[in-house]
């Protein structure tokens, strides 16, 4: 009997759980606020189900119901891909030890 | 064009990429080259998605237009947010996350096909239940984080919102959902699909509303955490293993940093939820009658004096540090202090601030070297052997009832040891109750010396009279 795809993807979801848990318990505490910004930005992927879902009209009807969820959800995604990378570049930019401080 | 299987593949890489992103921030030193790998794993992302689909028509060229459109105001937004606004940036961020989650799953549901999860009104089971897992999760994590945002940013009372019934409704709600998401597997109703989502953006209100604004760490890390749900369940739906991979780890990530939050404040994850800390009904009493305990309060002479006699010298900050925006006029006072050859460490309590690690952003941001920040566990040691502890906007973190009052609220709760060094200085524009709503036994203790003013003016001060 043949493996439904499904349960390959399951066992990639609950490998990765196991993953998430390893490496999130090593972060130090000093970065916390970073982790949760750079979380936001990737878990701002989602945009690939929204750039399917926008280039999924026609071409006599680029803007249907569908794909306007589709470019909306563009637009919210490519804030916080940018914003969310941005803003954690900008934090770790401050997290200097005593010798590089010769100012 | 590239076919499925490459580029499945290369998801995989964009998964592992962000994997190696969080490895990053286990030291500062690493931490700037992981934030490269997970823009790297974005990059990969976005452009094996444009190559898979192969549709180079005139909706591209919009793409593009709407993805910077996105991309401009969210590096605006990164580069003018003061860092004191982190938490709402956060909160505020998250909630975007959840919107496009729940957008995704409408537009997958209204035109499966693109997806290859069927035709409408024929959509396939599995597909179904993913896509409305991830649209109730989703909008569950934008109207709970808009929630938060409003709160953290003052807009919103801090103060826990409570009526009778609101767990026994937020219960029936919650299986509501689960009853319908069954009717519409059944039905493939489109109104069905709508009300599930309708019904979880209330949802997400009513689990946000209760809780106080002093437990909101724990509430940005729970949303956090939700907002990983959502895209692991959108990734189950597109097939997507990038998506998937993210999802579980920030899912986890979320999950692992409320733990964390639950246990500084020695509460379980349940009663945080259900809200209903921070409500005052109980303090004024209490205050009422301890007000006659006489308290020992100086100026910024009296501070200046006994730190600039002092060989040792522990700062604790807290959430009123951030309000004040004191870190840069602390930092100040630190330098004249090491000048006179005096040792300063800092002293970080976890659920110090709004956010999980709030503190030490701050500091760095003052360029405070972060080797002269210290842990709760790291330094509670070395209160006993200091001289002078100097508390600045912290409040029931160095409270000592929680070790010695079972009656307390907080009895129990991890605290500095802040009463063991020889002399206390407490900042402090009052002597109102923290969070808790409970007074701090630290005000009234004979090494304890108050200054009542606003943190940002009182080490301003100091700096004046440290010359």
């Amino acid at each position: 009997m043949e493996i439904d795809p499904f349960i390959f993807r399951l066992s990639i979801f609950i490998l990765s759980i196991f993953i998430g848990y390893y490496v999130v318990w090593s972060v130090t505490p000093s970065l916390h606020t970073p982790l949760m910004s750079v979380t936001n930005a990737i878990s701002s992927v989602i945009i690939v189900g929204a750039i399917i879902a926008a280039l999924a009209g026609t071409s006599e009807s680029i803007f249907n119901t569908s794909s306007i969820f589709g470019f909306i959800a563009i637009i919210l995604a490519a804030i916080n891909i940018f914003g969310g990378f941005l803003v954690t570049q900008r934090m770790l930019q401050m997290y200097k030890k005593k010798k590089d401080k010769k100012k | 064009m590239i076919s499925a299987n490459l580029a499945a593949i290369f998801y995989l890489v964009s998964g592992i990429l962000f994997i190696l992103a969080l490895r990053g921030l286990s030291s500062p030193d690493t931490s700037r080259q992981g934030n490269y790998f997970g823009i790297a794993g974005m990059i990969i992302a976005i452009v094996v998605t444009f190559l898979s689909i192969g549709n180079f028509s005139t909706s591209l060229v919009y793409v593009v237009i709407f993805l910077v459109i996105g991309g401009a105001i969210g590096a605006f937004i990164a580069f003018k947010i003061p860092m004191t606004a982190m938490p709402e940036l956060v909160a505020g961020f998250h909630s975007l996350v959840g919107l496009a989650a729940v957008f995704v799953a409408i537009a997958a549901f209204l035109n499966p096909a693109a997806f290859n999860l069927g035709i409408v009104g024929d959509i396939k089971l599995a597909s179904l239940i993913e896509m409305s897992i991830g649209a109730a999760v989703g909008a569950i994590t934008f109207s709970g984080s808009i929630i938060a945002f409003l709160k953290l940013r003052g807009i919103m009372s801090g103060a826990p919102i409570t009526f009778n019934g609101q767990h026994i409704l937020n219960l029936i709600l919650g299986i509501g959902i689960f009853v319908l998401i069954f009717y519409l597997c059944k039905t493939q109703s489109t109104n069905i699909f709508w009300t599930v989502i309708i019904i979880s953006f209330l949802v997400g209100v009513l689990l946000i509303i209760p809780i106080g604004g002093a437990d909101m760490p724990v509430v940005i890390s729970m949303l956090n955490s939700y907002s990983g749900w959502a895209a692991a369940g959108i990734g189950f739906t597109l097939e997507n293993t990038a998506l998937i991979i993210t999802g579980a780890l920030v899912g986890s990530s979320g999950a692992i940093l409320s733990y964390i939050m639950c246990k500084a404040m020695n509460r379980s994850f349940v009663s945080v939820i259900l809200g209903g800390f921070g409500a005052d009904n109980s303090a004024d009493d209490k205050k009422e009658k301890k007000d006659q305990k006489p308290v020992k309060s100086g100026n910024a002479e009296d501070a200046a004096f006994l730190m600039k006699n002092a060989s040792s010298v522990i700062i604790v900050p807290g959430y009123g540090m951030a309000v004040a925006q004191a870190q840069h006029a602390l930092r100040e006072m630190v330098d004249k202090l090491k000048k006179n050859d005096i040792k300063v460490t800092y002293a970080i309590h976890p659920v110090a601030g709004r956010m999980p690690g709030h503190m030490n952003v701050l500091l760095a941001e003052a360029n405070v070297p972060y080797d002269e920040v210290f842990e709760l566990e790291d330094i509670n040691n070395d209160f006993a052997n200091s001289d002078v502890a100097f508390v600045i906007g912290a409040n029931d973190v160095t409270n000592p009832v929680a070790k010695t009052d079972p009656k307390s609220p907080i009895f129990g709760m991890p605290v500095l040891d802040v009463e063991k060094c020889k002399s206390v200085l407490f900042v402090k524009r009052s002597l109102s109750p923290g969070y808790a709503g409970i007074d701090n036994e630290l005000f009234y203790k004979d090494n304890t010396l108050m200054l009542f003013a606003d943190a940002k003016k009182m080490t301003e001060d100091i700096v004046k009279n440290l010359d």
